[in-house]
C-alpha cells in the first residue's frame, strides 16, 4: 500500500472517496498514475457496520453543521440536515440503495427538448448519450449491475410484489426488480445478496457495490493509491500562474497539513465540493476557485422526491430484504401533457421502525400518526424520484456566521421547489397511491422529502465557460489541472438515481486525466 | 407468511443494558407492570415526582399506542430527570412546561393535566402548546426514546438486526401469500 510524501508534487490529489473519488482513484491507479485520496471520514469496514438505523446514522452520516433556507420542506423538517450522505471511506456508496440506471437520451439535452421554462436555468450537457454509452457499459460491468452483462435480476421481495401487483392493475408495464449494483449471484469476489434489509446502513455481506470494498482496495493493491481517512480538506492552493498545486487539510489529530499536487480532483458531494471551491478564494480568485462564471454553488438540484407508504389489511413486512427492491419506469419519460416536464421513477423503499417514525410525517403526533405506525407490519412503501430543474437561485453558499470545527464557513443550502417540481410531485403522489389502492390499501401516506440523498449540479458542466464551472471532462474551465469528479458536475439531474452516471463520468475522466498527464498538458 | 411474535420477552441482555444506562427511577420502571400512577417517580433527583409522572402521561398522549404498557413511556421520559439534574435550563424547561399544562388544565377542567379524564381533552391542551420549545423538545426526544427502545420493536412487528441471522433470504423476504 502506497504512502506518499506531503511534498510529492507529482500526485493527483482526490478529495472524497465515494462514487466519483473512489472510482477515479482506482482507475488512475490501474493506469499507473499515483493518487492520494483525502477522505474526511473514518474507515469503517463491513464488520463495523450495524443493522441499527440510529446507531448506523451516528457511525456513518455526515452530521457536521449545515444551514438551510428556501421553500423546500427539508428546511422546515431538518433545518441543519439538508443532506443524508456519508462521511466515511466509500462516501455515499456505503449507504446507497444500489439503483443503477442510465440517463435517457433526452435527459442530456433538456434545454433543446423542453424549451425555455420560466425560472429554470436549463442547459444541455456538453455530452450525449451516444458518447456516454461505452462508458456506461464499463461502469455497469465494474459494478455488476443486474439486468446488464447477463446478470439476472434480484428476486422480488414482499414490498416489491405489492408494488408490482398494483402497477400491473394500473396498466404499467415497465415493472421489475431493477438494475441494481447488488450481486444476484457471486461475482468479483463478493457473495450474493442475503436480503438483509439494511442497505442504507452499509451492506454487511458486501453484495452491494461500494468503492469501500471494490475500487479502493483494488487501487491500493497497485501501490499507486493511498487513502487518508480523517483528512478534511479545507482549502485548495494555487501558484502564481493560477494552477492548483496543493490541498490544505486537517488530519485526524487536528493538525493542519498540506499535500502538494500536480492535479486536484474535487469529489466531496455537491454541498462540500462547491463549499471547498468557495472557501479557497484568494487574491487571484476572489470569488473562489473556478468561479469566473459565478456558477459555483448555483443550480443545486436534489431531485423531485417524496414517498408513498400504504397500509393494508394484511402483512407485508417491507423491511425484509433489499431496501430498494424494484421499480416502475412507466412515468420516467417526458410527456408535458401530464402538466410538467421530465419524468419520475417509482422505486420501492422501506424504512425500519426507528426511521419510519422520524420520516413518515415529520412533526406529526397523536392518533392519526400512531395508528399509521401500528400498521407498520402491514405497510408497503415506495420512493418517488424525478428530474428537478436547475435554478440559479437554488444554491450552496458560505454561511455568513456558522463555522465548522476548523473555523471554516459551513455550507448554506437554499432550495425553492420549482412549480414543475410541485406539479410532478403531486402527480407522483396520486399515481403512487393509486398503485397501492389497486391492491387494497386501506390508507396511503404522501410522505414529504427526506434530507437529500441525491445532491447535484453545483459545479455544472457546460460547453461555454460562462454557463458553468467545468467542461465535458469535469475539468474546470478556469484552471486546467483542477477537476470536479462527483455529482456536482451534472448539468441537469435526469429522473434516475445518479450513482451510475457519477461512476461512468469518473471512469471517463480518469482516461482523460491520464492522457493529458502523459501528453504533458497538465 | 412468517409472523412476528409480539408477546413481551424479557431479553436479559437488553434489560441489563437499559438498567445500567439510566438512573434509578427507570431501573424501577424497567420492571414490567408499573403504571404511570404508581410511585415509580419518587426517586427522581431533579424533577418533582408529579412532574415526571405527568410527563409520562404527556408521552402517551403524544404517541398513544394502546398495545404498549405504561412502562415503555416511563422508560422513555425518565432520562429527563438526569438531564434536568445536569442542566438547570432543562429543569426549568420541563417544570415550566408541565406547570403551564397543569395551569391550563385547572382553568378548563378544574384538575391537573394528568387527572383530565379524556384523551381528547388532554390532546386539546397539548395543541395549545404545540409550538412551544417544551413540546417540541419532548416530542422530538420521544421519537428516539420511545421507538428506539429495542423492546418495543416486536410490538410493531419489527425484527431489527438481521445479518447475524443470515438476513431474510430464508426467513420470509418473499413469503407474501395474499396478492391475487
Amino acid at each position: 500500500m502506497a504512502k506518499f510524501d506531503l511534498n510529492d508534487d507529482g500526485l493527483v490529489v482526490i478529495i472524497g472517496s465515494g462514487a466519483g473519488g473512489g472510482t477515479l482513484g482506482n482507475e488512475l491507479a490501474q493506469k499507473g498514475v499515483k493518487a492520494v485520496i483525502l477522505e474526511a471520514g473514518d474507515r469503517h469496514e463491513l464488520q463495523d457496520f450495524v443493522n441499527d438505523e440510529w446507531n448506523s446514522f451516528t457511525q456513518l452520516a455526515w452530521t457536521d453543521m449545515r444551514t438551510t433556507s428556501g421553500s423546500w420542506l427539508v428546511a422546515r423538517d431538518f433545518p441543519n440536515l439538508p443532506a443524508w450522505i456519508v462521511k466515511s471511506v466509500g462516501g455515499s456508496t456505503v449507504h446507497w440503495a444500489g439503483a443503477s440506471l442510465r440517463f435517457d437520451d433526452h435527459e442530456f439535452k433538456i434545454k433543446t427538448v423542453y424549451g425555455d421554462i420560466g425560472g429554470a436555468n436549463l442547459l444541455d450537457w456538453p455530452i450525449t448519450l451516444a458518447e456516454m454509452e461505452p462508458w456506461y457499459a464499463k461502469a455497469e460491468f465494474k459494478m455488476g449491475t443486474t439486468r446488464t452483462n447477463g446478470i439476472p435480476g434480484l428476486p422480488g421481495s414482499n414490498n416489491f410484489k405489492v408494488m408490482e401487483a398494483g402497477a400491473r392493475k394500473l396498466g404499467y408495464t415497465q415493472v421489475h426488480t431493477g438494475r441494481m449494483s447488488i450481486n444476484s449471484q457471486p461475482r468479483d469476489g463478493r457473495g450474493s445478496c442475503q436480503q438483509i434489509g439494511f442497505c442504507f446502513q452499509g451492506c454487511k455481506s458486501g453484495a452491494k457495490w461500494s468503492t469501500l470494498y471494490t475500487e479502493i482496495p483494488k487501487g491500493e493493491a497497485t501501490g499507486n493509491l493511498e487513502v487518508r481517512p480523517k483528512s478534511m480538506a479545507v482549502r485548495i492552493e494555487h501558484d502564481a500562474a493560477g494552477k492548483v498545486n496543493g490541498v490544505v487539510y486537517v488530519d485526524g489529530d487536528g493538525k493542519m497539513q498540506k499535500q502538494k499536487a500536480r492535479v486536484v480532483a474535487v469529489a466531496g458531494n455537491s454541498l462540500e465540493s462547491p463549499r471547498l471551491l468557495l472557501n479557497s478564494h484568494s487574491g487571484m480568485f476572489p470569488n473562489g476557485l473556478a468561479n469566473s462564471s459565478g456558477q459555483v454553488g448555483r443550480n443545486y438540484m436534489r431531485h423531485m422526491t417524496g414517498s408513498v407508504y400504504a397500509v393494508f389489511d394484511k402483512p407485508v413486512h417491507m423491511y425484509r430484504g433489499t431496501t430498494m427492491a424494484g421499480i416502475i419506469m412507466d412515468e420516467a419519460h417526458h410527456d408535458p401533457k401530464r402538466g410538467f416536464s421530465g419524468g419520475y421513477e417509482m422505486e420501492t423503499l422501506s424504512l425500519g421502525l426507528p426511521f419510519i417514525v422520524a420520516f413518515l410525517n415529520p412533526g406529526a403526533w397523536g392518533r392519526s400518526f400512531t395508528t399509521a405506525i401500528d400498521g407498520y407490519p402491514n405497510m408497503a412503501g415506495m420512493w418517488l424520484v424525478g428530474e428537478d430543474l436547475p435554478q440559479e437561485t437554488n444554491r450552496v453558499t458560505l454561511d455568513p456566521s456558522a463555522k465548522d470545527a476548523n473555523g471554516m464557513p459551513v455550507a448554506s443550502v437554499h432550495y425553492d421547489d420549482h412549480p414543475n417540481d410541485v406539479a410532478m410531485r403531486n402527480h407522483a403522489y396520486r399515481q403512487g397511491s393509486a398503485v397501492y389502492e389497486a391492491v387494497g390499501a386501506t390508507r396511503t401516506f404522501p410522505t414529504p422529502p427526506y434530507p437529500s440523498t441525491h445532491n447535484l449540479g453545483t459545479n455544472r458542466m457546460s460547453e461555454k465557460p460562462r454557463d458553468g464551472v467545468v467542461n465535458k471532462y469535469g475539468q474546470a474551465h478556469d484552471i486546467k489541472n483542477l477537476f470536479v469528479s462527483d455529482g456536482s458536475q451534472f448539468t441537469t439531474s435526469a429522473a434516475c438515481n445518479p450513482t451510475l452516471t457519477i461512476v461512468t463520468l469518473a471512469i471517463r475522466q480518469a482516461d482523460h486525466i491520464a492522457g493529458a498527464m502523459q501528453r504533458g498538458e497538465i | 407468511m412468517r409472523e412476528v411474535d409480539r408477546r413481551s420477552k424479557i431479553d436479559r441482555r437488553n434489560f441489563l443494558k437499559t438498567a445500567a444506562a439510566v438512573p434509578p427511577a427507570a431501573a424501577v420502571a424497567a420492571t414490567t407492570g408499573v403504571s404511570i400512577s404508581d410511585a415509580w417517580a419518587d426517586t427522581a433527583k431533579a424533577l418533582k415526582p408529579e412532574t415526571l409522572k405527568t410527563l409520562a402521561r404527556v408521552a402517551r398522549d403524544v404517541y398513544p399506542h394502546d398495545q404498549l404498557a405504561d412502562h415503555y413511556y416511563i422508560i422513555a421520559v425518565t432520562p429527563w430527570d438526569a438531564k434536568a439534574a445536569a442542566d438547570a435550563n432543562v429543569k426549568a424547561l420541563i417544570e415550566g412546561g408541565i406547570a403551564l399544562l397543569d395551569e391550563n388544565a385547572r382553568a378548563r377542567y378544574k384538575a391537573p393535566y394528568a387527572a383530565v379524564a379524556w384523551e381528547e381533552q388532554r390532546v386539546a391542551l397539548l395543541h395549545e402548546i404545540e409550538q412551544s420549545e417544551f413540546f417540541g423538545k419532548v416530542r422530538g426526544d420521544l421519537l428516539v426514546s420511545l421507538y428506539n427502545n429495542h423492546d418495543v420493536w416486536p410490538k410493531f412487528g419489527y425484527e431489527g438486526s438481521s445479518s447475524e441471522r443470515g438476513g431474510y433470504i430464508n426467513r420470509g423476504f418473499d413469503d407474501i401469500n395474499w396478492l391475487s
